[in-house]
């Protein structure tokens, strides 16, 4: 409960949604775990906040899929890390996740910009 | 899978790093970034597992976690684990055995190519029959076959088989191995190929042929020691060398299914092996072929059987033996040939013994419910008992389902440690299954392998019995969360009231299946032991049956009853014989022959009567006591009045109370005898012809002294001596009267004692299943009992502190005992009731539903269920208040 109080600032993702940002923070190029981590809260102002327990697991999803694959590198400071890189079926599924997030954002729109028509 | 789980933790481990820089960059210390990240990251070993579960692997991980944790358990409960492995050994193994016997003898098609196209021919009823039936099987005779193989055209190939056998030795004690005579397309229409040599063809099988012979594979290995050279040797079978040209293929046994062939002779070779040299080839009423076809492509079954149905009256009109008795000939020109599948070829075996299995079958899956009653008690009571350390893994965040597959896998893993020993126990019960099923006169050849059927009957048994016993109470075990259970005592959990519930009606389950079973097992003992006191109205013990063969000495008609009387004399003087006299039927021994007889002068009052043939002192060495009249004697010569000693029975049909001596009856035409009358000149005791359990029928002895076409000399022997000495006593005796005489022994105890091999299966198995059942039940209600005691202990103490005697104590515990053996019990009753009339058939002497002996179950179940409470019953009243009560 504490700890929720602590992120209040923050919000949690909704259900299926990491997989779309991860397609979308991949598509400006190969990038590790923790660096999509960063991407994501970085883009979204820190507003977004990725759970390391969703990041990894949605990751391998997505390579099983193989809308991503990945590769070890080695960083800059001679670390050995797993990089991630976007498919040509990665980029197809991003354009239609894309579409499909439009849509819901866009029909939540209307709902919520609808006056309530049977107020007293 | 190692290689992927270090990769993940090194990704991890990076990660970890690369945030611990990021926050030492913006000015954190070391420590205080690093336990940040870590904090950040969250449960690495959660993340790793939610990823490991992407790959889909997961539950292959689990498994071996699972398997490992219920091998801790287990060996933390080696009891337990004893106990349950050792039940579902036994109860898994005795049903496998039991299934693979009946699969064998049952299920399993023939080793021929496309079995499924063999159809047997065979008429729909034998009932217009007359004459000799040579095997049980046996459905046609000679001129029918060749009528069938003429004028059919709905299959590819059609053969006919006889069994038969032939003496090994020449002269003294025979040796007999198992002979078949088949038709020339026999092989090539089942579709055979020879180990080595070739296969009987059309060309041996022609009128008039030099024989020759294949040899079964295991014969072959057998006795020639799977020599190549064997083929182009001979064999000499009944004196008659005779060419070996091949050996069959390994793991065909011929068409009947528990048998087995050593030899096949084509059918040509039959008239010179027979006593005339003319053989049956024209007889029209001898039935000793079976008859097998191919279905043509595009053949069906029924087109077959309606095919053979419409060619059936001219295959039986032009077939008909101009000396058929006129009275039959009606019902044999109606007789209807017709398809039945044969594929899984014919058993004597299958027709004997299939119900009685299938009832074993039903007993032994009984058993085994039991003792997963059993078991799942004992897991429910150890579920109860684990409920605190399930609540604490539930409340720390393990899914339901998991705790459930967790608890599952234990039972899984006793099970699969079971089901494997039980299918090397089901091989060895299974063989000696067979061997129980064999009697001295009929070897059985039954080839039993764990197959995939029965390999697939074992496992889904096993697996059936590990949802039985392991699900219930690994359903029960996960329902509470934490809370429940934190808040109730370390005793007395909520749950474990309904659980109760739940193994008390396992124990009500227990108690009445038991009952069922033990009054089962009680009824065939009874059938046995009323079977084994039969009295077959004559003496069986010491009494030895030799069957001298008199046709290697070809002598004439006019000498034969000259040499008869010779061999019967010799044998008579042997040391050690007290009586000897010949008979064409030996009673109670599978043979039979039945005529249709009247009083003379009045056809109205006929009746079927069996018919033997003795000779003089028959009755006194058999110790059937004369009621009126004499024995037959030397006045009774082919050329006097034709006589007949009958039975108490055949007196009483022929003319109710009028002594019978005297009286003459008339005996119907027989295919070979005209019409013919006798006048009785004594009357004996009933006795046993064909069964023990047969009531008392008439029988009709003739004179065997007036019967000179009697070519063999069989006689029945009184002995004083062990039969085994008088057996190479009298052979050497005949040897010295005839070298070429041929002498066949058969002990007639061993005999009688062989025609119950049914009820004795019956008996022993129902009565060590019952057993085992009251056994398990007993453990199952003693673990209650127990169990509840050890629950109410605080509430015992309290009572005994406020007052109770240990005699309401024992009283309290003992009422909870005998509700639930009541409510069994009554169950029970029915169960037994029910389970009696679907055995009422394979009974002798009780009644489906004896009360004497539903009594007895009951009592006897009752008694065993109240000792097994009373001992823990007995522990509650010297629970010590003060204990007790200092421990809640």
């Amino acid at each position: 409960m504490a700890k929720r109080a602590r992120y209040q600032n923050r919000i949690e993702l909704l259900q299926g949604t990491l997989d779309l940002l991860i397609l979308q923070t991949l598509q400006w190029g190969p990038q590790h775990g923790y660096g999509i981590a960063q991407a994501i809260q970085g883009s979204s102002s820190d507003v977004l906040q990725v759970d390391t327990g969703s990041l990894y697991p949605a990751l391998h999803r997505l390579e099983q899929q193989k809308w991503i694959t990945a590769t070890w590198k080695l960083s800059s400071n001679k670390q050995r890390t797993r990089v991630y890189r976007l498919t040509a079926a990665g980029r197809r599924q991003l354009v239609s996740e894309r579409s499909r997030w439009q849509a819901i954002v866009d029909a939540m729109a209307a709902v919520l910009a609808r006056p309530r028509e049977s107020e007293p | 899978m190692k290689n992927k789980d270090t990769e993940l933790r090194e990704e991890l481990a990076a990660h970890l790093q690369m945030a611990a820089a990021d926050r030492i960059a913006r000015g954190e210390s070391p420590e205080e970034a690093a336990a940040a990240a870590r904090r950040e990251l969250g449960n690495l070993s959660q993340i790793q597992e939610a990823t490991r579960d992407v790959w889909g692997r997961r539950w292959i991980e689990q498994l071996v976690q699972d398997v490992r944790y219920a091998t801790r358990t287990c060996r933390r409960n080696p009891g337990f684990a004893l106990v349950a492995i050792l039940s579902l050994t036994l109860g898994i193994g005795a049903n496998t055995a039991l299934f693979e016997v009946v699969s064998a003898i049952k299920l399993r098609v023939l080793p021929v190519t496309d079995p499924d196209r063999l159809v047997e021919i065979a008429p729909t009823s034998m009932n217009g029959v007359r004459g000799n039936q040579h095997t049980w099987h046996a459905s046609v005779t000679q001129p029918i076959w060749r009528e069938i193989q003429a004028r059919q055209q709905a299959f590819s190939g059609v053969f006919a088989w006889s069994r038969t056998s032939f003496n090994l030795a020449q002269g003294g004690e025979v040796r007999f191995i198992d002979g078949m005579l088949v038709t020339g397309d026999f092989f090539s229409t089942l579709g055979l190929r020879p180990t080595i040599g070739r296969l009987l063809a059309a060309e041996d099988d022609r009128t008039g042929c030099t024989p020759r012979a294949v040899l079964g594979y295991d014969f072959w290995r057998r006795t020639y020691a799977s020599e190549v050279a064997a083929v182009g040797r001979t064999i000499v079978l009944g004196s008659r060398p005779v060419e070996i040209v091949g050996v069959a293929p390994a793991g065909f046994y011929g068409l009947e299914v528990g048998r087995t062939f050593d030899v096949a002779l084509p059918l040509c070779a039959e008239p010179l092996f027979s006593d005339d040299g003319k053989g049956l080839v024209d007889a029209g009423t001898t039935w000793w072929h079976s008859v097998f076809g191919r279905l043509l492509p595009g053949w069906t079954m029924d087109r077959a059987a309606a095919h053979l149905g419409a060619i059936s009256p001219e295959i039986f009109q032009t077939s008909l033996p101009s000396y058929y008795p006129p009275v039959s000939v009606q019902s044999y020109l109606n007789m209807k040939l017709s398809a039945n599948p044969g594929g899984a070829g014919l058993s004597e075996l299958r027709e004997k013994y299939e119900t009685p299995l299938w009832l074993l079958l039903a007993i032994a899956a009984l058993v085994l419910v039991i003792a997963c009653a059993n078991l799942a008690n004992l897991l429910l009571a150890r579920a109860s008992a684990r409920e605190r350390e399930i609540a604490i893994r539930l409340g720390l965040g393990a899914s339901r389902g998991r705790v459930i597959r967790q608890l599952l896998t234990e039972s899984l893993l006793l099970v699969t440690i079971g089901g494997v020993l039980a299918m090397f126990l089901a091989d060895t019960l299974g063989q000696w299954l067979v061997v129980a099923l064999e009697t001295s006169a009929d070897r059985i050849t039954l080839p039993l392998r764990v197959d995939w059927m029965v390999a697939a009957f074992g496992a889904a048994l096993a697996l059936a019995t590990c949802l039985l016993f392991g699900l219930a109470p690994a359903i029960r075990g996960t329902r509470l969360g934490a809370r429940e259970v934190m808040h109730v005592g370390p005793r007395g959990g909520t749950s474990s009231r309904e659980s109760l519930g739940l193994r008390r009606a396992l124990v009500v389950v227990q108690v009445a299946l038991s009952l069922a079973l033990l009054f089962a097992s009680l009824l065939f003992a009874g059938t046995l032991r009323n079977v084994l006191h039969v009295n077959p109205g004559f003496k069986p013990e010491g009494l030895l049956v030799a069957n001298v063969d008199l046709s290697p000495l070809k002598a004439s008609t006019a000498r034969t009853p000259i040499v008869r009387e010779q061999i019967i004399e010799r044998v008579r003087s042997v040391p050690g014989v007290e009586s000897a006299a010949p008979v064409a039927v030996v009673p109670i021994s599978g043979t039979s022959g039945s005529n249709e007889v009247w009083p003379e002068g009045r056809r109205s009052g006929a009746f079927d009567s069996r018919i033997n043939e003795a000779g003089r002192g028959f009755f006194a060495t058999l110790g059937v006591p004369f009621l009126a009249g004499r024995d037959f004697d030397s006045r009774d010569t082919p050329q006097s009045i034709a006589v007949a000693i009958v039975n108490e029975r055949f007196a009483a049909r022929l003319g109710g109370n009028i002594a019978a001596v005297g009286q003459r009856f008339v005996r119907e035409a027989t295919p070979r005898r005209p019409e013919k009358t006798f006048e009785i000149v004594g009357v004996v005791a009933n006795s046993n012809y064909l069964t023990l359990r047969e009531a008392p029928s008439p029988v009709a002895f003739y004179a065997d002294s007036q019967d000179p076409s009697r070519t063999d000399a069989q006689l029945m022997i009184r002995l004083t001596i062990p039969a085994a000495a008088a057996t190479s006593a009298i052979t050497a005796a005949l040897s010295d009267l005839d070298p070429r005489l041929e002498v066949r022994y058969a002990v007639l105890g061993t005999m009688i004692h062989d025609t119950l091999v049914q009820e004795r299966l019956l008996a022993e198995l129902s009565s060590g299943f019952g057993l085992l059942a009251a056994v398990l039940t007993t453990v199952g209600l003693y673990g209650l009992v127990a169990y509840s005691v050890s629950r109410r202990t605080g509430e015992i103490g309290l009572r005994m502190a406020l007052g109770a005697t240990h005699r309401t104590i024992l009283g309290l515990v003992l009422r909870e005992t005998g509700l639930l053996l009541v409510t069994g019990l009554v169950l029970g009753v029915v169960l037994a009731l029910a389970g009696g009339r679907a055995a009422a058939t394979l009974l002798y002497g009780v009644k489906p539903h004896d009360p004497v002996t539903l009594g007895l179950s009951v009592a006897l179940l009752g008694l065993i269920a109240v000792a097994a409470s009373v001992i823990p019953a007995r522990r509650a009243t010297l629970i010590d208040p003060g204990i007790a009560l200092r421990t809640e």
